[in-house]
């Protein structure tokens, strides 16, 4: 998913509308999209396609709304978004607020075709057309402002929330302007600030969404409710590809409080009159499942298959020179097989979604990060046009991938149409962990050759894995046996070597696979960066001086390595007991390098000490989030690498609570240094980055300390003595 | 059969299942949805609230065993969300996703009742039950030294004349965090 935009290139003209006392709108139109896929009004009722493209509403007591096509799962976009279009209308950030869009195509986000929040993407698509619609908004302001005063609007400008004619030292506020404004045409075309002149951009603005994070009242899906609304959960079969065979569900009738206990497409729903009793009902089910031909799949069977697929060449993703001759002819030959496991999310919030099915349209309350798939799969079980399902997006209790999916949305909607009311679905935290879309499980058998000055003349990677976008988009979305996503992090080296090949089998098994925070980085940043170090200790050479000749022609990767270096400290002696390990990648178009300190304990494995991050994401739009998202990643890392995995036996995961699959904790909380590049680049992502370099800079260090390369992740008490 | 205790300063009744754990009767029961659902089981902490001043997980805690005590959610911290913790939370710009930051926002202000003055290892041995996928534990740890601060009524709170309510501070604290 890191296909690169330079954000809504194709909206060529913006189109306002005046929403009876909301004063201004601003929006922007899209030619060739005519279709509407949700008549939802900002306020959720019937069509009214002036408005329905907002971006910006002014109302007449001077709040400004910015409406937001992305969802808000921690990440930031509520406010880094609204400081976009805020830096152009000069308004003030006191009375900004924001909501989430309905669906509809105006906010789509043109890297995926749909709307959804992912691959760090919100900001750089949203880097033009946010200012631009903020823009435009000012100039219409000022231009009915003129227009009231009978003074030229050059004459005029704004700040701080109102326009101001200083000839005549005259002044009136956005709101008292807001409904002149909305009947003046909207300028074709805006020019944008210089960005010497940015107020707002590069500000560490605190999020807007911080005081409703702290007393209890930000909306999260599980916290919806409707009146007349019923409690549902589903048993799921544990095993990968079953079915249900049969159940009784006398006794779960039984419990009171349960209303009603039925099949629906993946699993059985118990509907109850609150979530804990339908949890009880569960328990009370008794199901014969009808585990299907997965039921000896286990990790050995899986890790079995990748390496087998290992023996024959696989399909090429980047041939570059002749690898297979140089690497024969070579005096150093190092090769080496490493593996990642599956991962699951694990969001906080654990899946669920609010659904109510009508006669005459379709309601979906979700913590979702597609929308559009949201939007699709509601109005197919409600058997309705797509304009008439309503998608509500509310915040997300973490997503990290797990919410671009549907399968809650569905659950919901067959839950509401049986049962004729409103019915949220809640997962119990064991269904989360044992029904995810994880992130692949992932073997490479890697090599290079050295040259007689230490430097690779030759890497080869062949890498075996099962493919996200066949379980996401479908198989057709897979051409010819490539899915990027399964070599991002490794196919793009950028080192300089003259002969490179790597090739990937996508090798299909029955656990779901999806997008996981950083995606195929995530895995193949690992096996890169510490093959890297292993071909540094080869060829006897510091890891980072290492890097750094090998990335001569790489400016960004270089001035996050030497940045990071610098920071953490590179060289400098450490106290007994103390190492350290250095890794840089790019993903999503943004450089991380990190450099960690840790030290070795027999009984408690690795100790974390400190992590430095340089980053370049382009041109900083809020540090304070770019900080938060940098330390956030590097703990999500963190987890991947010293914490838990996901692994299968008899067709279904072994884990299921927090017990059995953990996180960091507090007391694992390392000291975390963020450094920023500067930069004049558009903005890219902070989303993801800053995950991969995490594990192999950890991994690093373990070898600076022991001598001993660790290949597999998580690291094991075994792999330290 | 009907069950008496107080929430959140008032008296309040409710008549459920015995068994049904507390997080669920707020939840589904009173609608009182800040406290989370993250686990069942007590391993995260999303559903902490205080039971006579305790930090307890509401989703194991039956809510027969709360009969004739004080329970108290994040709705009930305080009135105007100037509890220190909520201050210190706000001042740090500390939640991200912020659905586990309920229950570190209760397991917080229970621990720095007893512990006014707390150590970096204090706080790591009182929050490790608080998971956080986000990650926000370096600002939670600078947030509770922070609250250490208002609490103690020591420190000058974030002034509408500066522009510290909309732009991030740059707090730094000391490793023990007492003035």
């Amino acid at each position: 998913m890191s296909t690169q935009t330079n954000g809504l290139d194709r909206r060529n003209f913006l189109k306002t509308g005046l929403a009876g006392a909301a004063g201004l709108v601003i929006g922007f139109y899209l030619p060739g999209r005519r279709e509407v896929l949700a008549a939802a009004r900002l306020d959720g009722n019937a069509a009214e396609p002036d408005i329905l493209n907002a971006f910006i509403q002014v109302a007449p007591n001077d709040e400004i709304t910015i409406v937001i096509g992305k969802s808000e799962m921690g990440q930031g976009v509520a406010t880094s978004l609204p400081m976009l279009a805020a830096e152009e209308l000069e308004c003030d950030w006191r009375k900004v607020h924001v909501e989430f869009a309905p669906a509809a195509t105006v906010y789509f986000d043109p890297a995926f075709h749909m709307q959804g929040t992912g691959g760090s993407q919100s900001v750089a698509s949203a880097w033009k057309p946010m200012r631009e619609a903020g823009a435009t908004a000012r100039i219409m302001l000022i231009t009915a402002a003129a227009q009231k005063w009978g003074v030229d609007a050059s004459e005029c400008h704004a700040e701080n929330g109102a326009v101001v004619h200083a000839a005549s030292k005259r002044r009136a506020t956005y709101g008292s302007l807001a409904e002149a404004a909305a009947k003046v045409a909207p300028p074709q075309n805006v020019t944008l600030k210089d960005p010497s002149q940015f107020k707002v951009v590069g500000q560490p603005f605190k999020r807007l969404d911080t005081p409703i994070k702290t007393n209890g009242k930000a909306g999260f899906g599980i916290d919806q409710r409707q009146p007349g609304m019923v409690h549902a959960s589903v048993e799921h079969c544990p095993v990968f590809g079953g079915k249900v065979a049969s159940f009784d569900a006398t006794k779960a009738k039984a419990i009171p409080g349960v209303k009603d206990v039925f099949e629906i497409s993946d699993g059985i729903a118990v509907v109850a009159d609150n979530t804990w009793t339908a949890f009880q009902g569960r328990k009370a089910l008794e199901v014969k499942w009808d585990e299907g031909p997965n039921a000896n799949v286990s990790n050995e069977t899986i890790f079995k298959s990748f390496a087998d697929a290992c023996e024959t060449p696989g399909v090429v993703s980047r041939k570059e020179g002749d690898a297979a001759s140089a690497l024969t002819g070579a005096t150093q030959k190092i090769e080496a097989v490493y593996q990642a496991p599956y991962q699951a999310h694990a969001t906080m919030e654990p899946m669920n979604c609010t659904a109510y099915i009508q006669a005459d349209r379709v309601d979906v309350w979700a913590p979702t990060q597609f929308q559009t798939p949201t939007q699709i799969t509601s109005s197919k079980i409600a058997g309705i046009s797509q304009d008439k399902a309503f998608v509500h997006t509310t915040y997300l209790g973490g997503g990290f991938g797990r919410r671009g999916w549907s399968d809650f949305v569905t659950e919901a909607c067959e839950i509401s149409k049986h049962m004729n009311a409103p019915a949220q679905v809640t997962w119990k935290r064991e269904d989360d962990t044992q029904h995810d879309y994880y992130r692949p499980a992932s073997y490479v058998k890697i090599a290079a050759a050295l040259g007689p000055d230490g430097n690779p003349t030759a890497f080869t990677a062949r890498v075996a894995c099962d493919s996200i976008s066949r379980w996401f988009f479908g198989p057709d979305a897979v051409k010819n046996g490539m899915d990027s996503s399964s070599v991002e992090g490794i196919s793009d080296t950028p080192y300089d070597i003259p002969n490179i090949l790597v090739d990937y089998h996508m090798v299909e098994g029955p656990v779901p696979m999806g997008f996981w925070r950083s995606v195929g980085a995530s895995q193949n940043g690992f096996f890169l960066e510490s093959f890297m170090d292993e071909l540094a200790a080869a060829a006897k050479k510091d890891p980072y001086e290492y890097r750094k000749a090998l990335l001569s022609k790489k400016p960004r990767h270089l001035g996050v390595l030497n940045l990071a270096a610098e920071k953490g400290e590179w060289g400098k002696p450490l106290p007994k007991g103390r190492y350290r390990g250095i890794a840089v990648l790019e993903a999503f178009s943004t450089y991380v390098a990190e450099v960690v300190e840790i030290s070795l304990d027999k009984d408690n494995g690795v100790k974390v000490h400190k992590v430095t991050v340089a980053l370049d994401c382009g041109r900083v739009v809020n540090p304070n989030i770019i900080r938060q998202q940098a330390v956030s990643a590097v703990v999500y890392g963190l987890t991947q690498t010293l914490k838990g995995q996901i692994t299968i036996d008899k067709g279904r995961v072994q884990q299921a609570n927090f017990d059995t699959y953990d996180m960091l904790r507090m007391n694992e909380m390392p000291v975390v240094d963020v450094h920023i590049v500067p930069s004049e680049e558009n903005p890219t992502g902070m989303g993801e980055p800053a995950v991969p370099p995490v594990a192999p800079a950890i991994c690093n260090a373990v070898f600076a300390a022991t001598g001993k390369r660790i290949r597999h992740l998580p690291i094991a008490p075994e792999d330290l003595t | 059969m009907a069950t008496h205790f107080t929430l959140n300063g008032k008296p309040q009744t409710v008549d459920v299942n015995p068994d049904m754990p507390l997080l669920w009767v707020l939840r589904d029961h009173l609608n009182m949805t800040g406290t989370k659902f993250g686990c069942g089981m007590a391993l995260c902490g999303a559903c902490t609230v205080h039971i006579d001043g305790e930090a307890t997980r509401s989703c194991i805690t039956p809510i027969s065993s709360v009969a004739g005590k004080k329970v108290t959610t994040i709705e009930g911290l305080s009135a105007t969300d100037s509890h220190p913790v909520q201050r210190a939370w706000i001042e740090i710009d500390v939640p991200q996703c912020g659905y586990c930051q309920s229950g570190q926002i209760m397991s917080a202000s229970a621990f720095l009742a007893k512990t006014p003055h707390p150590t970096d290892a204090q706080i790591d041995d009182a929050m490790a039950g608080n998971i956080c996928r986000c990650g926000t534990y370096d600002r939670i740890r600078k947030a509770i030294h922070r609250a250490a601060e208002l609490q103690a009524g020591g420190a000058k709170s974030a002034s509408a004349e500066d522009n510290s309510e909309l732009v991030a501070s740059a707090v730094t604290v000391s490793a023990g965090g007492a003035e």
